[in-house]
């Protein structure tokens, strides 16, 4: 059924720093009015344009897609916009900005190491020799697609680096995220990257850092599961050092 | 002032952006791109976009059906030479996709596999389950790691368009952690910035799709191209405007009124039988049925619901095994966003805004009227949308032209040659003075009054059907706002790092302004064509008078100018454009 669009009241907890005045964030709660289809993000979007503009968080797509979004609710890395406000009345709710990044301001985190990792990881289809586009796509059946759809799937909102003991710990942690993306090209029939990948995936900023804690799975939106291609990737990693990779690996693209 | 200096900035990176960068890279390595955008390029609109795109692939198609689909699917106000260029180099641009990792879904063969669109002849719609565009758009963005020629500037909010003697020369940016103002100083720019749907209350669009871009060309002088054909996608969410993607049509899902009734059927899409038939009931195309959802609206047939009247999009024939493997995104959607299990339940669904067809005037190689200044993708009015943009059109463009638009750019940056940059430093540093007077404002309404009071006054008066006085209106309303405006917009923020509060002041300027555009040139265009459809005296196409083009050309705190331009034929002649009647039974694959 539909949902219930009775109006009630409901706190909203937010952490609150500010570069350029704060040397300590501080906590900041405002009641605000909602239905039972709003998101926190839309309560958010409710205290930004009615009662406090500086109120700062980065969003866009409202629909679960972008990755802009993510923040800790209540303590849980969360997408804001697919999280809803009915789902804590007549508590409070709390957000903070996403743990382990460093605070630009509110909810506003510092994403630039994220993405000098994606780039580490070589995130792009390393083919085995330059195919011309005369001779179109390569051929590639829904079962070898199935070696890596999952992995493809992620959309870098960052809740599994926020959810990621070791990643707190040591920053120097590839992460989640950009190991399951190394594992996605990896896994890839069209893609012979796995030695141009391996220096990082066998080193100890690689798969090797993660202590199968798993609850960067847990928190994954689009149910990527970054923990099991790490740990697939623990297991290539050990199969190359032996020399028996070939083994394993899922290839054999067809042209 | 911080002062950068690149061959060309490319402003925006979603899938149009990235396109150029990479091509501008493959064009010449030499070349120093500045990638400049305000979020970091997977967050780009682009990523939001679900059914697929266009390119013909299939024996039983051809290059000429899907030239007729676009032109006839846009009421042959397309540019026919800029058709023609876009459906001959869609197919090379999907299969280059396909090389960079693209993930397409797949016949069991390993072949690529395509689905039905509306208003298509033949099946001809690349898809990634219902993500295309995200896909689409991590694989370009992941690519575009390869290419140490391009630059990334994450996070820069692009306020203005820097211009010397006529070419354009460069960008003003506030890096947005900072607040510190950067100019680009370039020789070529290329605009990617996207649409402007947010100019409506409700839309699909993300909260990003402000028409930046259009805005930033159109106070320079450069005009901006039919802009009263913003179109109107039949099948959203009523409270959030969230897309569900015309693939589920595509796929086989109709469309029923409050009765259980295929209603299409009762607006020149029928007969029903056989099904499913191309160009025909809920496979017509997105303005005739988001027309038809207003008479069933009219006629009291639309099933009411606190978030206001609905149609059923019913999938549940489809099982759950397709919807789940064809469609998942829509699924977790409905499910989250809704409250709806589409295996089960129809989706509750009524059109909101999606695509503006119009934007940038260019020409077939993406250039405008101001030397240096590129155009691609929604922004961008390259002529092939016409009065009505054809689903999986828009996705093929963004790469099409945006390669298009690298290739050209790079070509005309190594004829310019290089120069001090101290005029238009004092262009740029004028133009922060403005942006900080803007933040320092202490009078005036808040950003969301404003953008509230625009929204509601073009969904009133130029929505899915139009009247002289309802436009009349609007045209009045977006002045009284734009004076508003220039009267004073009050931040609460007066901080410099991450003030979003002042971006969204600078981004609410340009969407009156585009608003402007929309209401004037609907106003003055005296016929119904796509996505343009007057209830008044004007209720059918008027080829004598308006087969042209509408230009808006800024006249400063007045409303534009309009103008007209002949449209491009070739060989299509304009004919009725009719959908539904007899047909063979397709098979969906």
């Amino acid at each position: 059924m539909p949902f219930d669009p009775t109006t009630r009241t409901i706190e909203i907890e937010c952490l609150r720093f500010n570069p350029e005045t704060d040397t300590e964030p501080h906590l900041q709660t405002y009641k605000v009015p909602f239905h039972d289809d709003m998101s926190v993000l839309q309560g958010l979007q409710y205290i930004k344009d009615n009662l406090d503009g500086s109120l700062t968080f980065r969003w866009s797509c409202r629909m679960a897609i972008c990755g802009s979004c993510g923040m800790m609710v209540n303590g849980v890395p969360q997408l804001s916009c697919h999280t809803f406000l009915r789902d804590y009345f007549p508590a409070k709710v709390s957000v903070a900005p996403l743990d382990h990044f460093p605070i630009i301001r509110d909810m506003a985190i510092d994403q630039s190491d994220f993405l000098n990792k994606l780039e580490s990881v070589k995130p792009y289809i390393i083919p085995k020799h330059d195919k011309p586009i005369e001779d179109g796509a390569y051929r590639q059946t829904p079962k070898q697609m199935d070696q890596y759809y999952q992995y493809s799937q992620c959309i870098n909102c960052l809740l599994c680096y926020a959810a990621c003991p070791q990643y707190g710990l040591n920053p120097t942690f590839t992460g989640p995220a950009a190991l399951a993306l190394l594992h996605r090209y990896n896994a890839d029939s069209r893609d012979v990257g796995w030695t141009a990948r391996s220096e990082l995936t066998n080193s100890d900023d690689g798969v090797w850092h993660c202590t199968l804690v798993g609850y960067c799975s847990e928190v994954c939106p689009k149910e990527v599961d970054p923990a099991h291609a790490i740990n697939q990737n623990k297991v290539n990693s050990t199969m190359d050092y032996f020399g028996l990779l070939k083994l394993l690996m899922p290839k054999g693209a067809t042209e | 002032m911080n002062v950068i200096k690149s061959d060309i900035v490319v402003v925006g990176g979603g899938g149009a952006g990235l396109r150029a960068a990479i091509a501008i890279n493959e064009a010449d390595p030499k070349l120093t791109v500045a990638l400049v955008s305000k979020v970091v390029p997977m967050r780009s609109h682009t990523v939001a976009a679900e059914g697929g795109a266009a390119a013909v692939i299939r024996a039983d198609d051809s290059l000429d059906n899907h030239f007729d689909d676009t032109v006839s699917g846009g009421d042959w106000l397309c540019d026919q030479d800029a058709v023609q260029y876009f459906i001959e180099h869609c197919t090379e641009e999907m299969v280059q996709l396909e090389h960079w990792g693209c993930p397409w879904s797949r016949k069991d063969d390993g072949s690529v596999n395509v689905r039905f669109f509306g208003g298509m002849k033949v099946q001809r719609t690349w898809f990634a389950g219902d993500k295309s565009g995200f896909h689409m758009l991590h694989t370009l963005f992941q690519t575009s790691f390869k290419y140490p020629g391009i630059q990334r500037y994450d996070e820069f909010f692009v306020a203005d368009l820097i211009v010397e003697d006529g070419r354009a020369r460069g960008v003003l940016a506030i890096e947005i952690a900072t607040g510190e103002m950067y100019l680009f100083d370039c020789k070529a720019v290329i605009l990617c910035t996207g649409g402007a749907g947010r100019v409506y209350r409700k839309n699909t669009n993300a909260g990003i799709v402000t028409g930046d871009g259009m805005g930033l060309a159109y106070r320079h002088g450069v005009a901006l191209r039919d802009m009263e054909f913003v179109q109107y996608h039949p099948t959203a969410l009523p409270a959030t405007g969230i897309l569900i993607t015309e693939g589920c049509r595509g796929e086989g899902a109709i469309l029923t009124n409050k009765n259980g009734y295929r209603y299409l059927q009762d607006y020149g899409m029928g007969p029903l039988d056989p099904w499913p038939r191309p160009k025909a009931m809920e496979l017509g195309p997105r303005d005739r049925l988001s027309q038809a959802f207003w008479h069933e609206e009219q006629k009291g047939n639309t099933i009411d619901t606190p978030e206001g009247p609905v149609v059923h999009l019913d999938l549940r024939h489809l099982g759950e095994k397709k919807i789940l493997e064809r469609l998942p995104l829509i699924t977790e959607v409905a499910r989250t966003f809704a409250g709806i299990d589409p295996v089960t339940q129809p989706i509750p669904v009524r059109p909101v805004v999606h695509y503006t067809m119009g934007g940038v005037a260019s020409n077939v190689s993406t250039g405008t009227s101001m030397p240096g200044l590129y155009v691609a993708g929604e922004c961008s009015s390259v002529g092939i949308h016409g009065a009505n943009r054809l689903g999986s059109n828009s996705l093929a463009e963004i790469v099409v032209f945006g390669r298009v638009a690298g290739e050209h750019a790079a070509a005309y940056a190594r004829t310019v040659p290089d120069s001090d940059g101290s005029a238009i430093r004092r262009q740029a540093e004028a133009s922060a003075a403005r942006l900080e007077a803007l933040l320092q404002c202490e009078s005036g309404e808040r950003v969301a009054t404003l953008r509230n009071e625009m929204g509601d006054a073009m969904e009133t008066g130029v929505g899915i059907f139009r009247q002289a006085s309802g436009m009349r209106t609007a045209c009045d309303k977006v002045a009284e706002l734009r004076d508003r405006y220039r009267r004073g917009i009050k931040l609460d923020d007066k901080n410099r790092a991450f003030n979003t509060e002042w971006l969204s002041a600078i981004e609410l300027g340009f969407m009156l302004e585009v608003a402007e555009t929309m209401a004037h040139s609907a106003y003055l265009r005296k016929e119904s064509r796509g996505a343009h459809v007057r209830l008044d005296e004007y209720t059918t196409r008027d080829d004598d008078n308006f087969l042209q083009h509408t230009l808006a050309t800024y006249a400063g705190d007045g409303p534009p100018k309009i103008s007209y331009a002949p449209v491009v034929i070739t060989k299509s002649q304009p004919r009725i454009r009719s959908y539904g009647g007899a047909g063979q039974q397709a098979v969906l694959t």
